[in-house]
């Protein structure tokens, strides 16, 4: 049977918004008044809203996060998502006791190790070895479980050449490397880690989710994941939670949770280009927005390698401007502006029909491109594609972010690069 | 259904008692305390040429320029002592006091990035903030021991008295009242800055409600109830007498400032653990 590590009940936790300064001593006052003397429960907790950062609320105070419960078991990996703002933050740092709740109960069985960030109280001025002893004191090591793993840590980091050097003179990354050499020998039961992962070069991240991995599957250790990184979050956990404006939406198994997520937050995949002043061509025929549409029909920003999506293009003309002969090219590049992959109409072949509608799509049954983020550009000319028959040219009009799923049905997901990806078998 | 009394490690709630103190907690760190002395004491003089010399430097400028000051222009007794012994005592003992009050005062502030992002006892910061004053303290303390041999040797009248057996007491008393001050100013001024000003400076007049740079008995009568209300003053007192042999020592005066300091120690303690939980919201 397995057993519960992390118990948490009613869990909330308020902030106040803007300025603390005068105003606050005489609410201070009025908040012991309440609680102290008379007994009644705080009064500013009433006015409480939940917190959805978009919207203006009427109370400065703001529940970051509300009545949240949930038993996580020894040994699960949880992937925590949300967007900005939804709390992870918050629930991580009251899981490593950074700061308190208002309200609620937390349960813990084991050591907790929290990594909310590499390199917290890293010393400039001492040496790399000085900065492995301090930095693992800080995070909970006893002197001599850091003396016994102190090779081990080295050798992880790979700066071992600078291992007496002051840390003032590392590169960034070899800081990083350090630092999170450090933290990935904790011997704790239960270790919290929040994005910690986007900084370092690929290499050394690779390392990273693999020794998280070890940690987590290998060690049978708890482990909380806080990512924005979905892909990184189903590599490594089979649980999930997903919190929004403070709230526990969903929690369950990390597909689903995932799903649930993109399904969430799609509906503002939309880009409405309208107002972009940078476009060539003589305008006969202009995009208005350009809209990524995943396979539950709805607008996004995230699709999953492989998977199926249509690209909405909602156009306007000038009045006596046929469409027949519209050519239209588009594309997704790379961040470094290469092209992966392309389309031209008139190569597939598709002759534009005058329709009442004023949209068109392109329906793309698997996205066969690795995890990243790549950008969409198109082209809009009419009868040649030569640079004077532009009607409308547009780069980087959309982003869309390919995350890593099981392409080749192999049990494992694909790995992270800028390429497309096609069907094939070793022999 | 058969209910299992579930053991935890460890119960995170909203509100906990004004007395969990938590001091095995804090044992269980001592690592990191002796950590963090290493780290101040060590980064105090690297990239410096004359290293840890520079713990002389302060009180030896201090000590010429307040005989000079007061000695001299002044005119103010020093009881008979010569005056580099007489600043020089007063000042290595209350620099000590004086830089564990300041420091503590301000260990939110100073380290809201580390503890926003790693849970460790708060207490071990201003308690690794006494200990490293102490080192610094000790290196001047042998100063002064140095300067107190060569007068004795020119047959100054001072003498060491039995009462230098106190002088690890007088220490423990020192770091309690500044650490319990320092941290009560540092627990407020998590939300209320104000306080903070009243630090740097409060403590500069402090000295000279103290008896640093004249002896108490030199103070009028009727001013004289003032400088017993500080604690300080009997704790310097009592130094100058353990050492030099002349201050006035009184042991209703070392039970009042044994009092205090433990009271506002205390004080200090339960405040700056109520404040530790959420500080990082307000900070």
């Amino acid at each position: 049977m397995s057993q519960l590590a992390i118990q948490v009940q009613n869990l909330s936790k308020f902030y106040q918004l803007g300025q603390i300064g005068t105003g606050t001593i005489s609410r201070d006052f009025e908040r012991f008044f309440a609680t102290k003397i008379l007994g009644k429960e705080d009064p500013f907790h009433k006015i409480g809203q939940t917190n959805d950062r978009t919207t203006k609320g009427s109370s400065d105070i703001v529940w970051s996060l509300k009545d949240i419960s949930f038993d996580i078991q020894q040994g699960d990996a949880v992937g925590i998502i949300g967007r900005n703002g939804a709390g992870k933050s918050t629930l991580l740092k009251i899981l490593s006791r950074v700061t308190s709740p208002s309200k609620g109960v937390i349960k813990i069985k084991g050591r907790i190790a929290s990594l909310l960030e590499v390199g917290t109280g890293f010393h400039p001025e001492l040496s790399g070895r000085e900065n492995i002893y301090l930095n693992g004191a800080i995070l909970g090591m006893r002197k001599k479980e850091i003396k016994r793993k102190f090779d081990e840590i080295v050798d992880f980091s790979g700066v071992e050449r600078y291992i007496d050097t002051p840390v003032k003179r590392y590169s960034s990354g070899m800081y990083v490397r350090l630092a999170f050499a450090v933290a990935a020998h904790l011997e704790s039961e239960i270790l919290i880690v929040d994005e910690v992962l986007s900084v370092g070069d690929a290499e050394f991240q690779k390392k990273c989710l693999g020794k998280m991995n070890d940690v987590s599957r290998g060690e049978g250790r708890t482990v909380l994941f806080v990512s924005h990184n979905i892909g990184a979050v189903r590599t490594l956990c089979q649980q999930g939670m997903y919190l929004k404006n403070g709230q526990l939406e969903y929690a369950g198994l990390i597909e689903d949770t995932v799903t649930k997520y993109l399904i969430d937050t799609s509906g503002r995949g939309g880009v409405p280009i309208r107002n972009r002043a940078d476009r060539i061509g003589n305008g006969q025929i202009r995009m208005d927005e350009i809209i990524f549409i995943n396979r539950q029909g709805l607008a996004t920003e995230e699709i999953l390698s492989g998977d199926y999506l249509r690209i909405e293009f909602q156009f306007q003309k000038e009045l006596n401007v046929p469409i027949h002969d519209m050519i239209i090219a588009c594309s997704f590049s790379d961040q470094y502006d290469n092209k992966v992959v392309s389309w031209v109409s008139d190569e597939m072949p598709h002759q534009f029909r005058e329709k009442e509608r004023n949209y068109f799509t392109l329906e793309i049954p698997n996205f066969n491109l690795r995890p990243s983020t790549y950008n969409f550009s198109y082209q809009i000319s009419r009868k040649t594609t030569a640079p004077e028959d532009f009607c409308d040219v547009l780069n980087n009009v959309a982003t869309i972010q390919v995350l890593a799923s099981d392409f080749f049905y192999s049990g494992k997901n694909i790995r992270s690069a800028n390429s497309a990806l096609l069907y094939a078998t070793f022999q | 259904m058969k209910e299992k009394v579930e053991h935890w490690d460890m119960i995170i709630e909203g509100k906990t008692s004004l007395f969990s103190l938590q001091f095995k907690d804090v044992w269980r760190y001592r690592d990191l305390l002796m950590m963090f002395v290493k780290r101040d004491f060590i980064s105090f003089y690297k990239q410096t040429i004359l290293g840890p010399i520079w713990f002389f430097v302060q009180p030896i400028f201090t000590t010429i320029v307040f005989s000079f000051v007061f000695g001299k222009l002044a005119g103010i007794s020093t009881d008979g002592l010569p005056q580099y012994l007489f600043y020089l005592s007063g000042i290595t003992a209350w620099n000590y006091f004086a830089d564990c009050i300041t420091k503590t005062s301000t260990v939110f502030r100073d380290n809201a990035n580390i503890f926003g992002k790693v849970y460790f006892p708060r207490l071990i910061m201003p308690l690794s903030i006494i200990t490293s004053n102490l080192i610094r303290f000790g290196v001047q303390f042998a100063l002064f021991l140095i300067m107190l041999f060569y007068f004795n040797m020119k047959g100054e009248d001072v003498h060491v008295t039995s009462a230098a057996l106190l002088f690890p007491y007088l220490i423990l008393l020192m770091a309690l009242l500044g650490l319990g001050v320092g941290l009560i100013i540092s627990a407020l001024t998590t939300k209320y800055r104000d306080l903070s000003f009243l630090v740097s400076f409060g403590v500069q007049l402090l000295m000279y409600g103290t008896t640093i740079i004249y002896p108490l008995h030199s103070a009028p009568r009727q001013y004289r109830y003032l400088l017993e209300l500080n604690p300080m003053t009997f704790i310097i007192e009592m130094f100058r007498y353990a050492f030099l042999g002349r201050g006035e020592h009184s042991v209703h005066g070392i039970i009042y400032a044994t009092s205090v300091s433990v009271i506002l120690f205390i004080l200090g303690v339960v405040i700056f653990n109520k404040t530790e939980k959420n500080f990082v919201d307000t900070i």
